[in-house]
């Protein structure tokens, strides 16, 4: 016999072997009872709880950005420089043309 | 007269939970024997049963009715016994070379007169151990197209795999059941 054959056999074994069918004495009981403990999804609770879990983490964002704000509005340029660089940028073509060959 | 799987499956999503208990009872004969087609240990098969009934009454609003609910619990079990299988790989790397007593002999004599009966509880043994060692996926696939003699469209079904993804793994699960044949060393014995 070779081993095809012993594997055929084996798969005949395999399928004679029907599983059992039997339930065991008031199952369904237990699976109603385990269903019975399942917590009730309220979506309101969920998102309620998801915004109440993101406050400290938005509250440590807003403290750094602010803090950034701050500190990188100090190294900047004074507001009317910023002004007056604007205004020689734009009228920049103004004044060439004015120019007098 | 009782009600039919659509009157009990409607009361459910309705609020009615006691209503799911009639559907338990009509179907977990056929869950059970699926389950302990995966799981060996009494407990484990339990605890398989009632995994699946729970995520059927948690999904219950899913359930399009398009084809009978049977199918889509049995789709369910089939899933729920893959994962099974995935969570609790054993150890496939252990010796296989030393059969029983029991398995030994049903060997012998299957060489020696060729009529050792396919029913033998040494061969569903052996068959048994074979199983355990392949992969998850070998095992569902050798189990749905060998064992329960099923289309591969069934198959497809069962799984949520495609077609010609049953085919290939049913292509490399026999390869492996061949490997597996051959660290048994059959030849000692036939």
């Amino acid at each position: 016999m070779n081993v095809t054959e012993l594997e055929k056999r084996l798969m005949d074994a395999a399928r004679a072997d029907r599983p059992s069918d039997r339930v065991p004495y008031a199952f369904e009981k237990r699976v109603m009872a385990r269903i019975a403990a399942l917590p009730v999804v309220d979506a309101w609770a969920l998102w309620a709880r998801s915004l109440w879990r993101a406050t400290v983490p938005y509250a440590v964002a807003v403290v750094c950005l602010a803090a950034w704000i701050h500190f990188s509005a100090e190294t900047m340029a004074p507001a009317d420089q910023i002004a007056m660089d604007f205004e020689n940028a734009v009228l920049v073509a103004v004044d060439e043309s004015s120019i007098e060959f | 007269m009782e009600p039919t799987d659509a009157e009990l499956i409607a009361a459910v999503l309705r609020g009615d939970q006691t209503s799911f208990e009639p559907l338990v009872v009509r179907y977990q004969p056929r869950v059970f024997a699926t389950a302990r087609r995966y799981a060996r240990r009494e407990d484990e098969v339990e605890d398989i049963v009632q995994e699946v009934f729970v995520k059927a009454f948690q999904k219950l609003a899913s359930y399009r009715a398009e084809a009978p609910f049977e199918h889509w619990l049995m789709r369910m079990a089939v899933r729920t016994c893959y994962d099974f299988l995935r969570r609790h790989q054993r150890n496939r790397e252990m010796n296989f070379a030393e059969l029983s007593d029991d398995e030994g002999e049903w060997l012998e004599r299957l060489g020696a007169k060729g009529d050792a009966s396919p029913d033998a509880a040494a061969a569903k043994q052996l068959v048994g151990r074979l199983l355990e060692k392949l992969s998850p996926d070998a095992r569902l696939v050798i189990t749905l197209l060998e064992i329960e003699d099923r289309s591969v469209k069934e198959v497809a079904k069962l799984t949520g795999w495609s077609e010609t993804l049953v085919k290939v793994r049913a292509f490399r699960a026999r390869a492996q059941m061949r490997k597996l044949f051959a660290q048994m060393e059959p030849e000692k014995y036939l």
